[in-house]
């Protein structure tokens, strides 16, 4: 078990937030409030384009996620692995238009029960470099040996 | 806005056949158990399951009502992920507003589909209008 990984940060993933992505992601999750799918109202509410919802989060993060879960330094065994909880904590907005860092920390590695847990750290800055999220993203690994 | 410690809420909302289809799209989490049916039946699962996010994205959705559905109200959730949802299932979204305090609501939410729950624990922090 890697615990001497914690602490290690990957190099920085940026995502460029799409008009259309933002109105897709809304429609996949349910997200139905005008502000993100219209850009009229968005404009009359004094958005500069369509708002994302919250948890699009989930969206920009993605690439920063995968590059730790399929780091062969962590050893994660996806066969057995199970998302156990998240986190998040919301600044400022996103808009389209927007382009999102993301900096990808491992907070902890640890072993209770024959299970793996582990965890990482999410920050997101927008362009200006305003933070817009933190989050924490949990993984257990089943059936993990020493 | 009357927004008050012990309030309840409630959001029902049923996935359709290719919601995972869907959000899978719209997220890029492509995993086969969500997508395949075979694939899903082939590692012992019942079927096909919910992305875990999807159904963090509901309980956004229910603990956003105490705000009158802002979308910039939310300002924290947390939630700790148990069973496995399916589609064409009804999902209960079931929480309680545990304080206001400094134009702030702290919700409690959880997420049920029949007798699994899917999501328990969500602890949400709102900004009221």
């Amino acid at each position: 078990m890697p615990r001497e990984k914690i602490g290690k940060r990957y190099p920085p993933t940026t995502y460029a937030v799409g008009r259309e992505k933002i109105r897709e992601y809304a429609l996949a999750a349910g997200f139905d409030h005008p502000l993100h799918h219209d850009l009229e109202a968005a404009r009359r509410a004094g958005y500069a384009d369509l708002l994302a919802p919250p948890m699009f989060v989930v969206v920009y993060c993605a690439s920063a996620f995968q590059t730790a879960l399929f780091d062969p330094e962590l050893g994660i065994d996806f066969a057995h692995l199970v998302h156990g909880g998240q986190a998040f904590s919301w600044s400022v907005p996103v808009l389209a238009g927007d382009e999102i860092t993301t900096t990808l920390t491992v907070k902890d590695v640890a072993e209770r029960a024959g299970l793996r847990f582990d965890s990482f750290e999410t920050v997101s800055v927008n362009q200006r470099g305003e933070r817009t999220a933190l989050g924490t993203w949990s993984t257990i690994i089943r059936g993990a040996e020493g | 806005m009357g927004v008050a410690a012990g309030e309840q809420l409630e959001l029902r909302v049923t996935p359709d056949r290719y919601t995972t289809v869907r959000y899978a799209g719209a997220s890029g989490d492509f995993n086969p158990i969500h997508v395949d049916e075979q694939f899903a039946l082939s590692v012992g699962l019942p079927g096909r399951i919910l992305h875990g996010l999807w159904s963090m994205a509901q309980v956004a959705r229910a603990a956003a009502t105490v705000a009158d559905g802002d979308p910039l109200s939310l300002v924290e959730l947390s939630v700790q992920f148990r069973g496995m949802g399916r589609p064409e299932q009804e999902i209960v979204l079931s929480g309680e507003v545990v304080a206001v305090a400094d134009g702030l609501a702290s919700v409690k939410l959880e997420a049920r589909q029949g007798d699994v729950r899917l999501i328990r624990n969500a602890q949400a922090k709102l900004r009221l209008p």
